[in-house]
């Protein structure tokens, strides 16, 4: 059974599911590798958060594009960035996306939209405008994606960002994946209490907020708002719901260190995003056990051949980092 | 008599937006104010009308967010133009110019360019006082990646514009107020001036100088008061403050033997205490006296034009900086200094010298 867009285009409720899987497994892989300490880079894990990257763009073309922050590995796969490039660039080797200048922190894919990750909060928010901004004076029909977090909507340039795209109705789409900490700070005490989506209100631009451990509802509100910004009715902000399962920064679970509790967590934990999509699947009877563990073959598969060619991937040349600093 | 081609250097800009908007559709100006009556002192006039909202997009007074608006724009390909009407005013934006504009090159190993230019006005004199004169060259030029121009004349003020536009790096384009003052017969039509090095201004044997911005032009003025007592140094505007190229420089104090420089903010870890580490590595041994330094002193800029008389170095101060370094009596440097202070008493100390509009 195939799911519609609004925009016509059937979505494989599969495919949906497998892009999913294959996010955990390869984050899982990370973690259980990383102790290996030959990703030598900082690694700011999404699992538990899948749906949100993976609904978002499954709304989106391959032209579109999305700019993401320093918890991009969900962001970079869903909207098909290239795995071998990544684990490349975690693993420091000439063959990562950015030749391992950049670590896991900076994965772009310029061939499928992926126009920057960085890991200064709030940095790439503009950048999406300007994309935005540059669809429109060319007139194409491309909208760009910012993914950012709750803590995003605390920086300046997320208010400058949202007010110069709703002054000129440029089509951009603000997404805060709110995972309710930043970094171990939560967000009753960052923020007055108040739902994120009234930001839009002060910006003059529809919201919408939904379940972000939702895969369908995430991917129908995003088309929403898709829909919106090609049709040149301006941006929208989008708020999705969602937990980090491990710890803000490494592959550990922090539950023990006292700035949330087990139980929030367990109730997160609960609501899995991949294992509750699977029961709707089974439900509908598209996914049976049997198809599930060959989809996870083949992404186990697929993930222990990108981690071998990422470690026996050579090294960038030392006397290479001088190079390129100007075009 | 000659063509009379005497423009301004903030024509000189005006012309440089206004052929790059008209020769390439990815060229777009964005700032507070492009758009208005003013038209940032006069070098964003009339562009509006000609090339409408889209292309001269006036924006909401948020520095950062434009920025990156424009980083954004950049990746894509455009080639924006941001403009802030004063140095300070890029402070707000400094997390996008140093991080996503300097470094998006780099760290995507050449598959990003960055063909951003940031315009920025140096402010001096009428009491601008101490957030609205700074020259902060040094800010922008330590970070690799970024390339820093500051234009001492209206020939390079159009020349080395549109070359920032063609150019796909990010462009911190330093304009000094009193810059956009000077006049010279800026050659008409598309004028691409290469964004490579120092420029000799004056040519001779007795001291090597380096200026930048209006101190060249202080600089310039000295150099031919000295002149006319026989003394003639050998004076490089150094237009390009990253990357540093001091090739020609080098050459000349290997045979001059002596170096002044002159820095038109801070003295303290100015562009110009570079020249001298990177001189004195280089030919240590030429040198026949220790390199000399001016620059600002140690604390704001004044608003009062009292307070602010002391502030800034003058071509009579350069004068007796070189009447020191070089081998000339000190007869002769006293009148050139005499001279100079005298010019410049006849004029008011808190806006530019008549005598430096040029042309030169």
């Amino acid at each position: 059974m195939e799911d519609t867009r609004s925009d016509g285009v059937e979505v494989d409720g599969l495919e949906l599911f497998r892009s999913m899987l294959r996010i955990r497994l390869l984050e899982e892989a990370i973690a259980n590798r990383y102790p290996e300490q030959e990703m030598r880079c900082p690694v700011h894990l999404s699992i538990g958060q899948e749906a949100a990257a993976v609904g978002a763009c499954a709304a989106l073309t391959s032209e579109d594009v999305i700019v993401s922050n320093h918890r991009s590995h969900s962001h970079y796969l869903a909207k098909g960035g290239n795995l071998d490039a990544m684990l490349g660039e975690i693993y420091g080797r000439a063959t990562g996306c950015c030749g391992g200048r950049g670590g896991s922190m900076h994965l772009f894919d310029r061939s499928v939209g992926i126009l920057a990750s960085v890991p200064i909060v709030g940095s790439t928010i503009p950048l999406a405008v300007g994309a935005a901004l540059t669809f429109r004076q060319r007139g194409q029909g491309h909208v760009s994606l910012a993914f950012l977090g709750d803590g995003a909507t605390e920086e300046g340039v997320f208010h400058e960002s949202l007010n110069f795209a709703s002054l000129h109705k440029l089509p951009a789409i603000f997404f805060v994946e709110n995972n309710l900490y930043s970094v171990y700070t939560p967000l009753h005490d960052r923020q007055p209490d108040r739902s994120l989506t009234d930001y839009a209100l002060a910006h003059s631009m529809p919201s919408d907020h939904v379940d972000g451990n939702d895969v369908e509802l995430v991917m129908h509100a995003t088309q929403k708002s898709v829909d919106k910004a090609r049709a040149g009715e301006g941006p929208s902000l989008m708020v999705v719901d969602t937990y980090r399962w491990r710890e803000h920064c490494g592959p550990n679970f922090d539950n023990d260190i006292g700035y949330r509790s087990v139980e929030e967590y367990e109730k997160w934990r609960r609501d899995c995003p991949i294992e509750s999509f699977q029961s709707r699947l089974t439900d509908r009877g598209i996914l049976d056990s049997t198809l599930e563990e060959k989809l996870r073959a083949e992404i186990e598969a697929e993930i222990e051949a990108s981690f071998e060619a990422a470690q026996s991937a050579p090294f960038p040349e030392p006397e290479t980092a001088r190079l390129r600093v100007y075009a | 008599m000659p063509e009379n081609n005497e423009r301004s250097g903030a024509q000189g800009i005006q012309e440089a937006l206004d052929l790059a908007l008209e020769r390439d559709p990815s060229v777009f100006l964005i700032g507070e104010g492009v758009a208005d009556p003013k038209g940032i002192f006069g070098t964003t006039t009339g562009l509006i009308d000609k090339y409408g909202s889209e292309r001269v997009i006036e924006t909401p007074v948020a520095e950062n967010g434009l920025t990156g608006i424009a980083i954004g724009a950049a990746l894509l390909g455009q080639r924006p133009v941001v403009i802030h009407q004063r140095v300070e005013f890029a402070l707000l934006a400094m997390e996008q110019i140093v991080n996503n504009a300097a470094k998006t090159h780099y760290v995507s190993d050449g598959a990003h360019t960055m063909p951003l230019v940031i315009r920025l006005v140096v402010g001096r004199g009428w009491g601008q006082g101490p957030m609205h004169s700074q020259s902060l060259e040094t800010l922008f030029s330590y970070i690799p990646g970024l390339k820093v121009v500051m234009p001492a004349t209206a020939e390079d003020c159009k020349g080395m514009l549109l070359s920032a536009i063609e150019d796909n790096n990010p462009v911190v384009f330093l304009e000094h107020r009193w810059v956009h003052y000077v006049k010279a017969n800026i050659p008409l039509g598309y004028l691409k001036t290469p964004i490579d090095g120092p420029k000799r201004l004056w040519q001779g044997d007795a001291v090597t100088v380096v200026s930048s911005s209006y101190m060249s032009l202080e600089a310039l003025h000295a150099a031919k008061v000295l002149s006319a007592e026989g003394c003639d140094v050998d004076l490089f505007d150094l237009r390009v403050v990253r990357p540093l190229n001091l090739e020609d420089i080098v050459s000349s104090v290997k045979r001059t033997g002596r170096l002044l420089v002159v820095d038109t903010g801070w003295k303290t870890m100015g562009p110009g205490a570079e020249i001298v580490a990177q001189v004195v590595e280089h030919c240590f041994d030429s040198l026949k006296r220790p390199p000399q330094r001016l620059g600002l002193p140690d604390h704001p800029t004044p608003s009062s034009r009292s307070l602010a008389s002391a502030f800034y170095p003058r071509a009579e101060h350069i004068a007796l900086a070189l009447g020191d370094l070089a081998e000339i009596s000190s007869a002769a440097v006293g009148r050139a200094a005499e001279q100079l202070s005298a010019e410049r008493q006849a004029h008011p100390i808190d806006v530019p010298h008549p005598t430096f509009q040029g042309p030169f």
